[in-house]
This record gives C-alpha cells, sequence and structure tokens, in this order.
C-alpha cells in the first residue's frame, strides 16, 4: 500500500512484526516476583517520611528540626539547606527544560511553600513510624499568603505573586513585567480576520476544565545509597533513568559519573515519573547517616504533591462557510503550570486544531503560575483540554450547517503538506484514513434507541516525539540475541522492541531476551514519554540489528571463505550470490561465531527526525440520566493510526487504556481545593477514577498508515486515544439531553446545572 | 510503646508465624516481615485493591486487616497462586489477553477473579465487571482484564 521512503521500507510479509507473542517479563508481573520501587530491600536500610506544608501558599519563617533530631530512632533531618545553591540558570534535563532553583526548592521548598503538600523537610529513622512521629517534632513558622487557586484569578495586574521576582516571558523575550504569567506566545497563520470575513457560520466558545492526575496506582519511591567514595546508587520507579540522573547530578553537584540509577519496575508514569522528588531527599539522607534510605509517598502525598496536569481556561472560536470548509480558528489557552514555570500550553497550541487544514489561524497560549503543585505531563500533555474546546465548537458548526460530524472532518482533515499552525508541514499522515474507518464502522451507523440517549465523535492529534536511545545486543552460540535497552518498560515495551531485532534477524520474538539496563549498563536514553519507545528506541534496536547483520555477513565470508560482497541475508537465511548450495540460517552461522574470530555485538544510537504524528476518533454512545446527571457510556469504540502496530494486543491495550483515562477526565476526575487552598479529596475514594464497572469493553481499530520515517513504519500510539474522548462525550451528552458542555469534569452535578440553566431546575422531571 | 504480638497463621498452604506490632497491617506483615512482595500496597486506605489477598476465602484490601487478625486464619497471596505444575489459568489467560501494562495491580486482579471464580466458576461479563470493580487499574481500561478472566470462566464468546 505504501510506498518506501528514504526511511520506510515498505515491508509486506512480516514474520514477527504483527503478531502477538507473550510479553517477556509476563510471567514476573503474574506471579509478583517483578521487582518494583516499593519492594527494594537492604541491609541497614532506613526509612524516610516528608513534612508537607499545610497552607497553599506561605512564607517560611524559621524551622526548628531540633525536637525531631532528637527522638530514639532517628537518624538524620534534611531540609533545603542540605541541597547546594545551584545557578539561576535553565538546563535541559531530558524532560523539557527547568530552572535549577526551581528544581531544588520543589525538592524542598526553601523561603515559600507554593502548594499543600510542598515538601518542607525529610526524616530518616530505623523505622517508618518514627520517621512519621518525628515529623510532628518539626517546627515551622509560617506567615501564611493568600493563594491562587485560578489561572485567569492568577493573572490579573494585582495578583498577589507567587514567584516574587519572575518575570514573563513573551516570544521568547524578557517582558521584564512581574506577574503569575511565567510565558506567553502567539502562532500565526494566514490573515485572520480575512479568514472569518469569508465565514458564513462562526461559533466562540468558553471552557474551563479542571486540575487531574495522571492516577498511577504505584506510588512514587526511591531507595538512595550514597557510599564514602562519593558515588550514589539510587533505586526508584521512574520513566527515565537518564534524566534522574541527570536531574540529581545537577542537584547534588555530582559528575554524572558518580550517579548510578537503577530503575525498578514501574507501576504506571503516564508522565508523572519523570520529575525527581523523594530520590534528592533520600540520597542526602544517605550521605548524613551512611546508610541507604528507602522513601515511599503514600496515596495523599502523591495527590497532594506530584505533578497532577493542568486545568485550564480557553477560549476559542472558529468559522466555517456554508460549503462547510472551515476557514479561520483562533484559540486563547491559558493553563495551569502549578507552584513554579512550566509549559504545558505549549504541545497544546500545537495540537487544538490540528486534525485540520484551516488556512487562517491565531493561537495564544499562557503558562500561569497557581498555588498548585508544578503540573507535569499526562498523557499527550494539554492536548486533551485542548480538544474538548475545539471538538466540541466544530461539532456546533457541523450541526448549524446540517453536515454529518466525521464527513465535515474528512472536508477538512489536514493531509501530508498540510502547515500546522505551530509551523511544521505534515509528512504522510493518517487523519483521512482513521475518519473513513469510523464512517464505514458497524457502531457509527447502529441504531440508538432511547430516550435520553446520544452518540458522539471526536479527533484528537498528538505529535509525538523522538529523542535519544540507545541500544545493544549480543549474539549468542546458540542463535539467541540478548537485548539491552535503556526505556524503561510501561505497557510492554521489552516486546515490542525485542520484535523488531528479531524481525530484522530472522528469529523469533522468543529468541530475543530483552533487559532494561541502569544507567551504568546502556547509552543515553531519554524518557518512556511522548509516545517514543517503540518508535525512537525501536529505531535504535533496528541500527543494532543491522550492524549485527553486517557483521554476521563478513563471518559468513570468513566461514566459506569468499569475498565479503558474494554474502547477502534474506529471509532470515546467509547465502552466497554464486553458490546456491550454500545456506545458513542465523542460528547456524551463529554457532560459526567463535570459530570465525569471536562474539559479535551489535549497537545502535538514534535521536531520530522521523517522528510521525499520531491521530485517534472516538465514537461513545451514551444514556444520560435526567434526574441525577449521570452517564452510562453505552458503547465505545477507539479508531487509530498507529503506522505499525508492532504487537497489536499492546497498540489495543493503549487504546484501550487511554479511551478510559479519557473517560475518566470526562466525566468525574477533578481535584476539589478549598477557597484557602487546601486538596479536600486527596484519596483514591473521592478522586474517583473510572472502575471495570464504569466501563463498556472499548472497542478498537487499528488503521495503519506507515510513518516514512521509520524502517516499519511505526508510529507513536501511547499518548492520543486520551485526546478525543471528553470531546466525544460532550457531544454524546448534547445529543441525548441538549445542553453544550463547557466544563470538565462534565459530573452529574455539572451536568444538571447545564440542564437546569437550560430547562428550569426539575425541568426533566415532567 | 505495646510489645510485639505472636500470631500463628497459614499462607499459602504453609504454617507462618511473625511476631509483628498492633498497628501494623496485613500488608506490612506480609510486605515487610514475610518478604511477600507481590502484594502491592497503592492507597493504604481500601481504594485500589493492588494489595488484595484471599483470607477464609473472602477476598479482601490486606491494607484494611490487622496483622494480627491473620491468627489461625489461612491467607492465600499472589505468591501462592501458581504451582509447580506451571501458572494457574487465570495468570496464563492475562499473558496471553496481554491483560497487563505497567504490572502493579496485576497481583491483586489475579487473586480478586481468584476468588470469584473459586466461588462462581462461571460468572458473566456483569458480574465479573461488578466483582473486580474494587481494584482499580489505570493501564488497561479493564477491557482485556475482563475478557482474561472471562476466557478463564468460559463465558468469552468470540
Amino acid at each position: 500500500m505504501a510506498t518506501k521512503t528514504e526511511d520506510y521500507l515498505g515491508i509486506t510479509d512480516y514474520k514477527v512484526i504483527g503478531t502477538r507473542p507473550i510479553r517477556h517479563d509476563g510471567v514476573d508481573k503474574v506471579t509478583g516476583r517483578a521487582v518494583y520501587g516499593a519492594d527494594v530491600q537492604m541491609a541497614g536500610l532506613l526509612h524516610g517520611r516528608i513534612l508537607r506544608s499545610p497552607h497553599a501558599h506561605a512564607r517560611i519563617k524559621s524551622i526548628d528540626t531540633s525536637k525531631a533530631e532528637a527522638l530514639a530512632g532517628v537518624k538524620a533531618v534534611a531540609t533545603a539547606a542540605d541541597i547546594p545553591m545551584p545557578e539561576d540558570k535553565v538546563e535541559d534535563l531530558g524532560e523539557g527544560a527547568a530552572n535549577l532553583r526551581h528544581l531544588r526548592a520543589n525538592v524542598l521548598a526553601d523561603d515559600k511553600v507554593l502548594y499543600h503538600g510542598h515538601a518542607i523537610a525529610g526524616v530518616a529513622a530505623t523505622n517508618p513510624n518514627i520517621a512519621e512521629a518525628a515529623l510532628a517534632l518539626i517546627k515551622v513558622e509560617y506567615e501564611v499568603l493568600k493563594p491562587m487557586l485560578d489561572v485567569r484569578e492568577a493573572m490579573a495586574e494585582d495578583a498577589p505573586l507567587l514567584l516574587e521576582n519572575l518575570t514573563t516571558q513573551s516570544g521568547g523575550e524578557d517582558t521584564g513585567k512581574k506577574s503569575n504569567i511565567a510565558t506567553h506566545f502567539q502562532h500565526k497563520l494566514g490573515d485572520l480576520e480575512a479568514g472569518f470575513a469569508a465565514a458564513d457560520v462562526i461559533v466562540e466558545r468558553e471552557f474551563n476544565t479542571g486540575t487531574v492526575h495522571q492516577g498511577y496506582i504505584e506510588p512514587q519511591n526511591a531507595t538512595a545509597l550514597w557510599n564514602p567514595d562519593g558515588r550514589l546508587t539510587v533505586w526508584c520507579s521512574t520513566q527515565g533513568s537518564f534524566t534522574v540522573r541527570d536531574q540529581m547530578a545537577q542537584l547534588l553537584q555530582l559528575s554524572v559519573l558518580n550517579v548510578r540509577v537503577i530503575p525498578t519496575e514501574i507501576g504506571g508514569g503516564f508522565g508523572g515519573k519523570i520529575r525527581v522528588y523523594l530520590e534528592p531527599v533520600a540520597a542526602i539522607l544517605s550521605k548524613k547517616t551512611g546508610h541507604p534510605v528507602k522513601m515511599v509517598m503514600n496515596r495523599t502525598e502523591v495527590l497532594q504533591a506530584t505533578g497532577p496536569t493542568p486545568g485550564s481556561y480557553i477560549k476559542i472560536k472558529i468559522g466555517a462557510t456554508k460549503q462547510g470548509k472551515l476557514v479561520a480558528a483562533e484559540a486563547y489557552l491559558a493553563y495551569e503550570s502549578g507552584g513554579y514555570p512550566g509549559g504545558w500550553a505549549d504541545p497544546a497550541a500545537m495540537c487544538i486544531v490540528s486534525p485540520y487544514d484551516i488556512e487562517n489561524v491565531t493561537i495564544d497560549g499562557y503558562n500561569v503560575l497557581v498555588n498548585k503543585p508544578q503540573t507535569m505531563a499526562y498523557r499527550a500533555p494539554g492536548a486533551t483540554n485542548a480538544a474538548f474546546a475545539s471538538e466540541t465548537v466544530i461539532d456546533e458548526i457541523c450541526e448549524q450547517l446540517k453536515m454529518d460530524p466525521l464527513e465535515f472532518r474528512l472536508k477538512n482533515s489536514a493531509k501530508e503538506g498540510t502547515r500546522r499552525a505551530d509551523g511544521p508541514v505534515y509528512p504522510r499522515i493518517g487523519h483521512e484514513e482513521c475518519l473513513k474507518a469510523a464512517q464505514s464502522h458497524p457502531h457509527y451507523s447502529a441504531p440508538l434507541e432511547g430516550p435520553n440517549t446520544g452518540r458522539g465523535v471526536a479527533s484528537g492529534f498528538w505529535f509525538n516525539v523522538g529523542l535519544k536511545s540507545s541500544a545493544t545486543a549480543s549474539v549468542n552460540t546458540d542463535g539467541t540475541v540478548t537485548l539491552v535497552e535503556g526505556s524503561t518498560d510501561i505497557g510492554g515495551t521489552r516486546t515490542s522492541l525485542a520484535m523488531q531485532l528479531a524481525e530484522v534477524l530472522g528469529i523469533s520474538a522468543e529468541d530475543v531476551k530483552p533487559t532494561v539496563a541502569d544507567t551504568d549498563g546502556v547509552g543515553e536514553t531519554d524518557v518512556t514519554g511522548g509516545s517514543r519507545v517503540t518508535f525512537a528506541t525501536g529505531w535504535a534496536v533496528y541500527k543494532a540489528a543491522e550492524d549485527i547483520k553486517s557483521q554476521m555477513i563478513d563471518r559468513a565470508a570468513k566461514h566459506w571463505e569468499i569475498p565479503e560482497k558474494e554474502v547477502v541475508f534474506e529471509d532470515g537465511n546467509f547465502r552466497t550470490k554464486s553458490d546456491s548450495s550454500k545456506s545458513l540460517t542465523f542460528k547456524e552461522m551463529a554457532g560459526n561465531l567463535n570459530a570465525t574470530g569471536g562474539p559479535v555485538i551489535g549497537r545502535g544510537t538514534v535521536d531520530p527526525p522521523g517522528v510521525g504524528g499520531a491521530f485517534a476518533i472516538m465514537i461513545v454512545d451514551v444514556e444520560v440520566d435526567p434526574d441525577t446527571g449521570k452517564v452510562q457510556i453505552l458503547r465505545a469504540t477507539m479508531i487509530q493510526d498507529a503506522g505499525k502496530a508492532v504487537h497489536p494486543s499492546y497498540v489495543e491495550g493503549q487504546m484501550q487504556g487511554g479511551a478510559a483515562q479519557g473517560i475518566g477526565w470526562g466525566l468525574n476526575e477533578e481535584y476539589f481545593y478549598t477557597k484557602d487552598g487546601h486538596l479536600a479529596n486527596s484519596s483514591l475514594l473521592d478522586y474517583r477514577m473510572p472502575t471495570s464497572l464504569d466501563l463498556p469493553m472499548i472497542d478498537t481499530v487499528i488503521v495503519e498508515v506507515p510513518n516514512p520515517g521509520h524502517p516499519f513504519g511505526v508510529r507513536g500510539v501511547g499518548e492520543v486515544p486520551i485526546v478525543p474522548p471528553p470531546a466525544a462525550l460532550a457531544n454524546a451528552i448534547y445529543r441525548a439531553v441538549g445542553v453544550r458542555m463547557d466544563v470538565l469534569p462534565m459530573s452529574p452535578g455539572n451536568i444538571l446545572k447545564a440542564m437546569w440553566a437550560k430547562d428550569g431546575p426539575g425541568a426533566s422531571k415532567d | 510503646m505495646a510489645g510485639k504480638i505472636h500470631v500463628q497463621t497459614k499462607i499459602n498452604d504453609e504454617d507462618v508465624e511473625f511476631l509483628c506490632e498492633p498497628r501494623d497491617t496485613l500488608l506490612d506483615v506480609l510486605r515487610d516481615n514475610l518478604g511477600l512482595t507481590g502484594t502491592k500496597e497503592g492507597c493504604s486506605n481500601g481504594n485500589c485493591g493492588a494489595c488484595t489477598v484471599i483470607l477464609d476465602g473472602r477476598a479482601v484490601d490486606s491494607c484494611l486487616v490487622l496483622g494480627v487478625e491473620a491468627d489461625a486464619q489461612e491467607i492465600t497471596t499472589i505468591e501462592g497462586i501458581a504451582t509447580p505444575d506451571g501458572l494457574h489459568p487465570l495468570q496464563q489467560k492475562f499473558l496471553e489477553h496481554a491483560a497487563l501494562q505497567c504490572g502493579i495491580c496485576t497481583p491483586g486482579f489475579i487473586v480478586a477473579a481468584k476468588a470469584l471464580l473459586d466461588r462462581e466458576p462461571n460468572p458473566s461479563e456483569d458480574r465479573i465487571r461488578l466483582w473486580l470493580a474494587g481494584n482499580l487499574c489505570r493501564c488497561t481500561g479493564y477491557d482485556k482484564i475482563v475478557k482474561a478472566v472471562m476466557d478463564v470462566a468460559g463465558t468469552l464468546k468470540e
């Protein structure tokens, strides 16, 4: 179907890719043997706990740790004073740039606390109960300040400032203006005024979305051992061992050579396990005590003090002609960055109208400090809020034009050559193919009966990332291959990588043993994030396999005593061009390695440019209870372009998992802050994520439009499925009960409020 | 502080004795005293089900049971599900259906599903969804977990 490009090989008869082998780490994970961060045990282990701020915004006047230090069993107490003050500079630590002083102050607060739960001190003791008891003995004097909890209030001219010296950066320039607005940027394409002048239909709406958490089931944890020789070892649950290494080296002013990060199995991340929280504190406590120190957060700490993803205020205006052509879009995005500067409005702006070819677009983005934890990535960060706004407004335009929502999207779909408002021109993408798959899916034409039911659709885009990856692979003499790579495995990537190696070498997935190495065991590898592992680390593994292949061709030539150029490797066999009787399988040739020069190791490192953007579409049927406002999902279908699904079961799993998270975001999940800035729902009872009872089976359709920038056409698949659900649900709710929702979550209370605003309280009873 | 209490119990068909403080949860004891770290801690207040064990035939959150309450009881943890002959059918079907991603909730789901199948060998999809509603998974959307259990239960139709 697709033609070969510079990178895409155009293979049509895959042997391993596209099959569904059992994952290599599966047995360990179904028997409880897999070692996660909290399972780490070692001799002499001390246990650490963190003292956290009871205030959302306060100046710290003094900290007295003497009584805590005097408690029997307490071995050390750490405060910000124990972390060296770094230069006031911005460093790229493999997760986007961060100011080192802000990073330090977020680990242990210095002069100010900026959110409820902000870490202030760490205690190490002989058991966790003593450490906990010691926290109550630390005396902190505060000057309590007014918290800023809403982006628009925080943006006001006279708003109290979180960071008194912060000045707004606009378009990359320092404005010199002190404000809670950390950054502002603008993207412009075409002539907005002319675009709206040509429109027959214009819809403009405002949206507010709540702060939500990634909700991984495994809390953050870290165990650190700082040896007297100055070498620090850290065991932790992280999406990126190398970014933890680099953050630790910068914060503790160590050479990266003296920091070894051993990533344990990781119990979910979704963007929330990139930034260090406990690791530096455990390291300092280990240095002070000479013992290894283990720290594990409880769920309240996870919700109070690790990165949620931003709530937002979005205003969007979209215009179309009566023929159904989108001609102009204007968006204003204000995203919470939490207590310290961050930038999730930036990716939001890259996605908000990006499924479409619109000639005239202006997008303004603002990242705003509020007294909440510093916001972090969450699966296509920024894009879900943005799509909720754009995709519901597009639904409203379709309604006014009396056009089918999929047909309208197809008519306006971005395609190869379309320029996004933020600059890039699309290579081959699969949005049109996804829309067509949605149109022809039986779900879209199935009858939907009964009162208060409705069907909605929405598209979502996420650009995906490339970044650095490394892999080495050693050929064993029995023809199996040991693969070592640096991407922590959160969803089966050991297997999706092993399969790509096996495909090149003509062996089975089971003949490859993949291992995730620590930072001393493999070349630099960026985070498991940005939907990049199967794509980018897959690229590195492909290169390692090609390296093995070319070395093995040399060895086969030696074995047959003929020139290298006479040997070819095809269909898993080494052959000679001249003599068809000479043929060795990969396994047979592996048996000849020791006789032809010794072991063969392949290596691959990449920072691949050919990232393939991903599109997903959701079709969802709902029933809304008009008395309670509760939404029941009757049927859900996800359609997504995977480029090439290496292991289709795990691609489906990403689509279903992303959909479930998007449904939770759409219907239930939000942070409730009291007016004085206390997080009121810091448990999994009150921060309610979807259960098995809330969801139906989630049907999946994998579309495969190969990414021209990968040998096997792979696109990232992890993130984009979270993008369409809130908008698709809102569109379905509108058809069910006639209200256009402009707030997330669309909880029973918010839906009733909207219904009552339209029809009057209790109107549905009639 | 009270002294430690002696507890005699049976875990995974083995007689086990341990000492624990009155405040220690069964989860603390399993993980910290006995090294049975397959039982996971996700919330410590009974909302996520990652710590599910079978206590005298009932699926319970071991974070909501005190260690001392295990006295004279029988407990099954994830470590006791497979046999020397191989994986339990639930473990095998979880692998075949790709019913796990990060794997942290997996022990709790397998133990909870075993408790269900021990009582009701052939539960419907609705029954499975109700039974497993006390176990949170953030990765899978539950689809493949429910299908894996239905497959073992013989109620999965193609």
